[in-house]
């Protein structure tokens, strides 16, 4: 396995297959700045840059190092906070801006902020400095919203992030500095087994094949091994239980289960597409969805979580699935033999941590019909803290409109599975719950008792159950405020913030 | 022996010669530029030395039980363990408490909580370590828990005896005063969650001692307990500690077990131990802040004036005494905040429970007692169908009305003063009055708004802490070393000394190192705790100057037949009479001159003092203030919220370095809001902490901060001669976010047209406001009485 670490190429023939990139910075490169916080992808000390060479030029992304398995960075270009600088007795515009603005107190969290605005100026840089002084601050927090910080209060660290917006030829030119020293574009292996190790108690393998036919292959070759896409979850495993994973298939390189297509009936997305390529894919198609993305994780954790792993994981609190479902999306699964078939995601959750998949099977592609995503739909996430965290409840609701009156509600954290709210929306769909703009409180409340007899949530440290089945209802009253103001042309201030 | 010669240019204490970054000044951290390039190092970061051992402990899975067996063979026989240790291994002390005994490094037959470390592994991996120590077998009897402060308040079961504060005579006060309430609050704890968990390195040394590099708020604590543990003298070891990840008072006697452990193993196996805690672990094995039931009845007049308080303060300390003798107490000395109380008594109970045994956390104490009087006057408020704002300004302390309920009288009245002009420049009652409108027109979405000061003690309560050393060398190129007690921990300490020494010999910062903490440069340190770090340090560290100066001045008023009024130490160079010297070359010449270029330096505070007998005193020298504005905007229908806008006046005294301190102030306002909002501790009926990651526990992201946040410091000298006549800054900001929890009160009690002040817990996330909002609404329903509403009783 070949790719580079700053300047210098490496070439890595051994390794464990679940050896994170953080554990191979520290303890191999001996590259010390990227810092071990959580080992969870939750507060971002550890945050280095990937470059991937994209259609012509490298994309760089910001990961979380800790939960990020090296294996899947093959022909990548790591760039840790030692390697901004265009020199060593330089200091990139962040890095300058950061001491400028007393960004750093502690210093531990420091380097990861760093990167994650250097990160932003080579993904934006040169547009966010034109934009409004409001849009820069946005995408300044958006890009930090991964790095926690217990000294400052962020608000010099902002100033900093909008302060070194204002450099963009500086930035452009540090990204040029990089590349004649990394001999990238000669790297172009594809090796299926990207590395592997003799353990002491059987072989370890990471495998990155290209194409499904390869993936196939292998998955009826090692039936133990574990499918990887982003890690972010698979990963925990290794940093906060300790377990090995000695046989991991990556499915970040097959192009087909990757990429997302858009139709004039459809909108394929692959499975192994990661949250930051749908954001900009369905930016236009179903933004109350790339609005929920912004706060489903931070942007390290988008940048390699992937829509396939939220399904698959089949936790009843993930974030997608309740979209998905009154989106009435279809999944294509394919087994090792090549052979596909499609379940509506409805059918897909049997129990909790329970699918349909079966063993050999892969999710592939997720399916969603553009005459659904016109339709208007609101989406809630109910947390502790707005940003980052995990839905004590998910709520989705979808409205035909007054001509179909189809009324579609699904929920997260309100059972053991990602559920739809069948009698209720059975219920509304008959019912004129709208009249001229206004919402008939009487419905709305048997509505809510529908709810209760359909739903029995548990507590436990996210929310108790009496508060995620008042949410429930008060979610449904509020998505019906909205669309009725909002058929009727009323202007209705319900949110605190403007999406989600 | 040393002359001191009195010299009237060097005596007071705010002489500074002209020096580029020094005092005043808002020079970058000292670490700055290491922070944002990645070389700022940190224990983990050190080089592992050759045959480095990793360690992990094995905890206990029941909150109080009798370990009937503990068999560990499968750990010792784990993949890479060398050495595994019980209680029984440990050659000297086993107690690792700090004041009162009961912490044993490693658990005997008895577990006092979920995750008590009954043995420690030592292995030649991290993750060999961490999975042998999952595979022992252990057999539990288990013995009756009590997990709640309402456990332990059932069973009369506390750590430490009670002690109470009586001002006047509050029974007869609130019983004749025209009107009463009582009310209660529960102040839910904190975790620290320090970017760098707890780490310590023990390297052995060739007399058999201990080199420990850990991060710590306390060296001299870690030296004492490395020695008593492997029982051998203090002198065999040191305790360094460069920087830390992060502290804020978990790294206070936190830190001490996991040397005590690097050391013992060093120590047996003749190898390097490096001890870090993985996250889990440290939100698992650590204590932190205590949650505090606070209970209250008063009386007041029809101005809302206090005529007397009767308050109970309970804090959860866990299963042992830790610091909360010192916490409870500081509770209890701030449980009148900035208001005089007339007639009070205060008392304080330390209550066991079988959990982790709590410890200090930025504040200590302070903010849980100020959560009490803050709840009592908007109940006030409310009840009377007054604004907040001229309840808490009606009861300021004020000339006369000065006597804090421990018998000190407050000198300095910055606060009347100081409310004022926030009030005045974050336009708060026309802001009150665009916030009603706002919510008339609005059924969904409710503001709130909410001033709310205060007023913090300045000095340890356990008097001997309040000391400091510091030593002062000065080489012959004209650059300077200085070492002090205080630690570094972001906080900004040793820039800000870096400064004072700077200015003492008018030099420039950049000739100034401030190197490792170290109990072999200046021994028996106090920890870095009590926002004291500048005060006591910065004191220490100028009198070492003072005492080289002099000696400098001495040397030249004979060496160029001056006197001391004709030299000056300014912009780097020393002006004698006539003639001028580069300040190296005037060092070098007094070098050649014999002139002794090293000096240790000392402080204690003056005039403190408390008597526990008859609970009076002076505890604190002097007390920094502060205030703040919060405005915020709740969701009805879910409770969520938003932070709008927060103005913040505080009291810094003569700022040191007006960006640091600026620092502290933000950051200790956010960290308060995380404690008053999002971040919730939260056991399970079994004892478990289930609020054991990031996942699950959630501090402030940079998105919480509100996008209005004016910040000021209100730049006049302390009274009290400290270090340049600044204030201290480390904790007094975090009570500050008080004022977002009363925002948002405000807002839920907007509901009842401000008739009614729903109970609202802490940390009031959405869930707890949303439970509030629905008790407003409960208030509101017709036949409902509208009288006072009075909650719980003492």
């Amino acid at each position: 396995m070949r790719f580079v670490v700053n300047n210098v190429p490496v070439e890595l023939a051994e390794a464990a297959a679940d050896l994170t990139l953080l554990q191979y910075l520290r303890s191999q490169q001996h590259l010390m700045g990227t810092k071990e916080g959580c080992a969870s992808g939750d507060c971002g000390a550890c945050t280095v840059l990937v470059g991937r060479k994209g259609v012509d030029v490298m994309a760089y992304s910001t990961v979380n190092a800790c939960i990020c398995p090296l294996g899947s960075l093959q022909d990548c270009h790591i760039v840790t906070v030692e390697g901004l600088a265009a020199a060593p007795q330089e200091m990139h515009p962040v890095q300058t801006a950061m001491v400028e603005c007393h960004g750093s107190q502690c210093g531990f969290c420091t380097a990861g902020f760093v990167v994650s605005l250097a990160g932003l100026q080579l993904a934006g840089g040169a547009d966010l400095a034109e934009a409004d002084i409001a849009v820069q601050r946005a995408a300044v927090i958006d890009a930090i919203s991964g790095n926690l910080c217990r000294c400052t209060g962020y608000r010099p660290i902002i100033d900093a992030g909008l302060s070194a917006l204002k450099k963009p030829a500086q930035v452009a030119s540090f990204v040029q500095n990089w590349v004649p020293y990394a001999p990238l574009a000669g790297i172009d292996g594809e090796p299926a087994r990207a590395y592997g190790r003799n353990l002491s108690d059987g072989v370890s393998d990471y495998w990155q094949p290209h194409t499904e036919a390869a993936l196939q292959h292998l998955l009826v070759e090692y039936p133990q091994a574990r499918l990887v896409a982003g890690g972010t979850d698979l990963m925990l495993e290794v940093t906060q239980q300790y377990k090995s994973l000695p046989q991991l298939i990556d499915l970040n390189r097959i192009d087909s289960l990757c990429a997302i297509h858009i139709s004039d009936d459809e909108v394929v997305l692959g499975a192994a597409a990661n949250y930051s390529t749908i954001e900009k894919a369905l930016a236009n198609l179903s933004p109350e969805f790339v609005a929920l993305l912004a706060r489903l994780g931070s942007r390290q954790i988008r940048n390699r979580g992937t829509l396939g792993g939220n399904i698959c994981n089949a936790s009843p609190i993930a974030d997608a699935p309740p979209y998905l479902l009154v989106m009435d999306a279809e999944l294509e699964i394919v087994d090792s033999s090549g052979n596909a078939r499609r379940e509506l995601l409805t059918n897909f959750y049997r129990d909790y941590k329970k699918t349909t998949l079966g063993v050999g099977e892969y999710l592939a592609r997720i399916r969603i019909a553009r005459a659904q995503l016109a339709q208007p739909l609101k989406l809630f996430k109910i947390t502790k803290r707005y940003e980052d965290d995990i839905s004590a409840v998910m709520g989705a609701f979808c409205w035909g409109g007054q001509t179909s009156n189809e009324f579609k509600i699904a929920f997260g954290g309100m059972a053991a599975i990602p559920k739809r709210a069948s009698m209720t929306e059975q219920f509304l769909s008959n019912t004129e719950w709208c009249v001229a703009g206004d919402v008939d409180e009487e419905i709305l409340a048997q509505a809510c008792d529908l709810l209760h007899s359909e739903f029995s949530p548990l507590s436990d440290v996210r929310a108790s159950a009496a508060y995620r089945m008042a949410m429930a209802c008060n979610l449904l009253k509020k998505a019906c405020y909205e669309f009725a103001a909002e058929a009727s042309g009323k202007a209705l201030e319900t949110r605190l913030f403007s999406h989600a | 022996m040393r002359r001191i010669v009195v010299n009237a240019e060097l005596s007071p204490a705010t002489h500074t010669g002209s020096a580029a970054g020094g005092v005043g000044h808002s020079i970058a951290h000292e670490s700055a530029h290491k922070h944002v390039q990645g070389t700022a190092e940190y224990v983990d970061d050190l080089p592992l030395m050759p045959g480095t051992l990793f360690v992990a402990t094995g905890q206990s899975s029941k909150p109080h039980a009798r370990i009937r067996a503990l068999d560990l063979s499968a750990v010792k026989s784990a993949p890479g363990v060398i050495d595994v240790i019980v209680q029984g291994d440990i050659p000297g002390k086993v107690d690792v408490a700090p004041v009162y005994a009961g912490d044993p490094l490693l658990a005997g037959d008895v577990v006092e909580f979920i995750g008590q470390p009954i043995f420690a592994v030592a292995a030649t991996s991290f993750v060999e370590a961490q999975r042998a120590a999952l595979l022992a077998k252990i057999d539990y009897e288990e013995l009756p828990a009590q997990l709640t402060v309402e456990d332990s308040l059932a069973a009369q079961s506390f750590v430490l005896p009670q002690h109470q504060l009586l001002l006047g005579d509050p029974e007869a006060n609130i019983e004749s005063a025209p009107h009463q309430l009582s009310g209660e609050i529960y102040v839910r704890g904190q975790e620290h969650f320090y970017l760098e968990g707890q780490i310590s390195e023990a390297r052995l040394t060739e007399d058999g001692g201990i080199h420990v590099i850990s991060s710590s708020q306390h060296p001299t604590e870690l030296q004492k307990l490395v020695a008593e543990v492997l029982a051998i003298p203090f002198h065999l070891v040191v305790a360094e500690v460069r920087r830390m990840g992060g502290g804020f008072g978990g790294k206070e006697s936190q830190a001490a077990p996991l040397a005590c452990i690097a050391a013992l193993f060093a120590q047996r196996n003749r190898r390097p131990v490096r001890y870090r805690m993985p996250r889990r672990d440290d939100m698992i094995q650590t204590g932190k802040r205590h949650d505090f039931l606070n209970r209250w009845k008063a009386g007041f007049d029809s101005d809302g004036k206090l005529l007397g308080v009767d308050m109970l303060l309970a804090g959860k300390c866990g299963f042992s005494p830790d610091l909360s003798e010192g916490i409870v107490d500081r509770a209890m000395f701030h449980a009148d905040n900035a208001y005089f109380l007339n007639n009070a008594r205060i008392l304080g109970l330390r209550c066991k429970t079988h959990t982790v045994s709590n410890t200090a956390f930025r504040g200590f104490g302070g903010p849980k007692g100020m959560m009490a009087i803050e709840t009592l006057l908007e109940d006030i408020a409310r009840a009377l169908g007054k604004d907040p704002l001229d309840v808490r300004k009606a009861n300021l302390y004020q000339p006369g009305t000065d006597e804090t309920p421990y018998g000190q009288k407050i000198e300095q009245h910055v606060l009347p003063e100081l409310i004022e002009r926030l009030e005045k420049s974050s336009d708060y009652r026309a802001r009150r009055v665009a916030i009603t409108e706002f919510n008339n027109t609005h059924r969904t979405l409710k503001k709130g708004i909410a001033l709310t000061p205060v007023k913090f003690g300045i000095s340890f309560t356990a008097k001997h802490l309040n000391q400091a050393g510091a030593l002062l060398q000065i080489y012959t190129d004209g650059s300077l070393l200085i070492n002090h007690g205080g630690t570094e921990m972001g906080q900004g300490l040793y820039t800000k000394i870096q400064q004072i020494v700077a200015s003492a010999f008018g030099v420039s910062v950049h000739r100034v190192m401030v190197s490792s903490t170290r109990t072999d440069k200046v021994p028996n340190t106090s920890p870095t705790a009590a926002s004291s770090g500048t005060d006591l340090n910065g004191m220490a560290a100028k009198d070492a100057c003072d005492k080289i100066k002099a000696d400098l001045i001495v040397f030249a008023c004979e060496h160029f037949k001056i006197t001391a009024e004709q030299i000056q130490f300014n912009n780097d160079v020393v002006v004698l009479g006539e003639q001028e010297l580069a300040f190296p070359a005037f060092i070098k010449l007094a070098y050649l001159n014999r002139v002794a270029l090293s000096a240790t330096g000392h402080y204690r505070t003056p005039k403190i003092f408390y008597d526990r007998a008859t609970a009076k005193g002076q505890p604190f020298l002097y007390f920094a203030n502060g205030a703040a504005v919060s405005e915020v905007t709740l969701d009805c229908l879910t409770g969520e919220y938003k932070v709008e806008r927060v103005d913040i006046l505080h009291d810094v005294g003569k700022s040191l370095n007006p960006a640091i301190d600026i620092g502290q102030i933000e950051g200790g306002f956010i960290q308060g809001m995380g404690w008053l909002t999002t971040e919730e501790l939260l056991w399970d009926e079994k004892g478990r902490i289930i609020s054991n990651s990031p996942a699950n526990y959630k501090i402030p992201t940079a998105f919480d901060v509100p996008d209005i946040f004016n910040v000021e410091l209100f730049d006049e000298p302390n009274l009290e001669n400290t270090i340049h006549l600044s204030k201290a800054v480390g904790e007094p900001p975090l009570m500050l976010a008080i004022s977002v929890w009363a925002a948002l009160r405000d807002a839920c009690s907007s509901t009842t047209n401000y008739q009614f002040s729903p109970r609202l817990d802490t940390p009031a996330t959405p869930e707890r406001v949303y439970w509030a909002l629905q008790e407003c609404i409960a208030f509101n329903q017709p036949g409902e009485s509208k009288a006072l509403v009075t909650r719980g009783a003492i």
